[in-house]
């Protein structure tokens, strides 16, 4: 059981079609398959325990991945955004490597370690004499390791191993699924656990890739438009700036005709930007997948059909269905999930709790450190809630729910509520030492343009519609909020804002 | 001793499988001949020739056997006697 099976699968039964496409260059599965073995040949002569990319997407991206896979060796891609402060104590970590590099220049390439540039990489692997490669089929080898973002202290390395990700997609995926004129449009970066599912389910489908490496709305309108695109992923901050391009430019929404459908995940959506969507593209069809990186990527759906029934109940008084758009949907079919108390106990609907899930493609493992229980569960750290039908709500983070004199209480309850006032664009709770309480809401709030709202209104409008726990001690007013690059808000630098001092 | 992973040739045809799932003992057949990671070529039992497609997964009727073909061949896929049958995966919306 090997990932790379996957690609070798694609190359022989439809070799000739379209694998990827970046910057107007094509490649067949053929020449991804025959690459991918050549890389391998590189990685396993060269003595190396890992294989770690610096870099934006390119067509070495599923190349280092397969590469790797197919010489038995873990792939780690690593966040060229960071500083080198930031990279070098990661690098340490992976002695020795094979190390693929951007433009990017770092000073940490021991002796013992290959150093190639991308672009080195991609014309030696391109080229050359067909290899005959075999592989490891050991279903516990470690495929992927991923670094974690490391918003709270140092980041943990997330151990993906072969039989993890062969579920996800066997499970998830119809092999040759996609008719060949199909493409997809990957703009999530390398390091990001979408980017390595994308390349995954997309080479098992047969759908060609078409890459844009640094997303920027503009250029993800033209290349739908250019490529034929037919579904994309794209993060929350992603597709409100598609949005708002699409009104601010000349671009006609008929030049984007064969995008068929479009999936979203990687931070909460909030509901206005997903409702206009919905309204702006009468014909893509819209998923929401909810997915962690120690899961291999996707866990629930909610699928189209929800997403059109959810719009159709917005002037019925059926409010519940309505409600699905703020869902994260169902768990896919391979999984069970669960919601349950601090004391691990089972909680039935609407109770909020950790969520925990148990299947073949969670992995639940860091640094060769295994956090599931001893039933195989895994604690998400993630809070969230059932409906009546089974479908799920998230409501941030377990470590960023706010206790009150001992009342739990969720950001995302607030911030939901705020972000359906049209004076408010978005808004972050966050919870603030007190004396008296314990901890308090403090709330940071982006007025929308042209707009004025006063903290008393803002205040009375919480008292309102929530229980008075809610009201913030303290709102601060600012132009935005604080997102890293795949549109996680960053709690921990809006709670900086509120600290006390000497706290 | 099948487990999940392992890799089997079909000794009459181009077939590939990979197995999934396997309980203790099992033995699979392609075209009739026992299959294996290097089988040497054999002949083919002509009743059990209907052929296998690549991506699609076999099962026996009890699900306690799975496979998935990955390489497309002549040969039908037999456990302990009895022709495996293609299961569906469930068709899910692309979620990346």
């Amino acid at each position: 059981m090997n990932i790379a099976l996957f690609l070798q699968m694609a190359a022989e039964a439809c070799g000739d079609r379209r694998a990827l496409t970046h910057e107007g260059t094509h490649h067949t599965y053929a020449e991804l398959y025959g690459a991918a073995k050549r890389a391998a040949y590189r990685f396993s002569t060269a003595q190396c325990e890992y294989v770690t990319l610096i870099d934006e997407s390119s067509p070495a991206v599923p190349i280092a991945l397969m590469g790797a896979a197919m010489a038995g060796i873990p792939y780690v891609p690593i966040n060229y955004r960071l500083s080198d402060e930031q990279i070098i104590p990661l690098l340490e970590r992976i002695d020795p490597a094979y190390l693929i590099l951007g433009p990017k220049e770092t000073d940490h390439s021991p002796e013992h370690w290959v150093t190639q540039s991308t672009s080195e990489f991609m014309s030696d692997v391109f080229s050359g004499d067909e290899m005959e490669v075999t592989w490891n089929e050991d279903p516990s080898a470690v495929a992927v390791q991923l670094f974690t973002s490391g918003t709270t202290g140092t980041p943990k390395a997330a151990i993906l191993r072969h039989e993890h990700l062969v579920s996800y997609i066997l499970g998830s995926v119809e092999f040759m699924g996609a008719g060949e004129e199909e493409a997809t449009l990957v703009s999530v970066p390398p390091y990001h656990i979408a980017g390595i599912s994308a390349v995954m389910s997309s080479i098992y489908a047969c759908r060609q890739i078409v890459q844009l490496p640094t997303f920027n709305p503009f250029e993800w309108l033209n290349l739908c438009a250019q490529e034929g695109v037919t579904s994309a992923f794209v993060v929350p901050t992603m597709l409100t700036r598609i949005i708002d391009e699409l009104e601010a430019s000349d671009i006609e929404l008929s030049s984007l005709s064969s995008l068929a459908s479009i999936a979203y995940g990687g931070g909460k959506m909030p509901v206005p930007v997903i409702e206009q969507a919905l309204k702006l593209f009468p014909n893509v069809n819209f998923t929401n997948a909810y997915g962690l990186t120690e899961t291999s990527s996707t866990i629930t759906l909610l699928g189209p059909e929800d997403h059109r029934t959810a719009v159709d109940h917005v002037d019925h008084d059926d409010v519940a269905v309505h409600a699905r758009l703020g869902s994260v949907g169902k768990p896919l079919p391979s999984l069970e999930l669960e919601i349950r108390d601090e004391k691990g106990k089972p909680l039935g609907p609407w109770d909020a709790g950790e969520i925990y899930v148990r299947g073949p493609q969670v992995s639940g493992e860091y640094d060769g450190r295994s956090v599931l229980d001893d039933d195989g569960w895994f604690p998400t750290r993630d809070a969230g809630y059932l409906d009546d039908h089974g479908y799920l709500y998230l409501s941030g983070r377990a470590d960023d729910v706010i206790v009150r004199g001992g009342e739990n209480m969720s950001p995302g309850e607030i911030e939901d509520l705020l972000h359906k006032h049209p004076a408010i664009t978005d808004a972050a709770a966050v919870g603030m030492t007190s004396e008296e309480w314990g901890e308090v809401v403090a709330l940071a709030v982006v007025k929308a343009e042209g707009q004025e709202i006063t903290e008393q209104e803002i205040c009375d409008h919480i008292r309102e519609h929530l229980r008075s726990s809610r009201v913030p001690e303290v709102v601060h007013f600012t132009s935005e909020l604080p997102y890293n690059e795949t549109g996680k808000l960053l709690r921990r630098v809006v709670s900086e804002w509120f600290r006390i001092e000497g706290d | 001793m099948l487990k999940p992973g392992l890799r089997l040739k079909s000794a009459v045809c181009e077939a590939e499988i990979m197995v999934i799932k396997a309980t203790e003992g099992d033995d699979l057949t392609c075209g009739g001949v026992a299959m294996a990671e290097a089988p040497e070529s054999a002949e083919a039992n002509p009743d059990q020739m209907d052929g296998c497609l690549i991506g699609k997964r076999y099962v026996n009727e009890a699900e306690s056997v799975e496979v998935l073909c990955v390489k497309s061949g002549d040969g039908s896929i037999y456990y302990n006697g009895d022709e495996l049958m293609t299961k569906d995966t469930k068709k899910l919306p692309s979620s990346d």
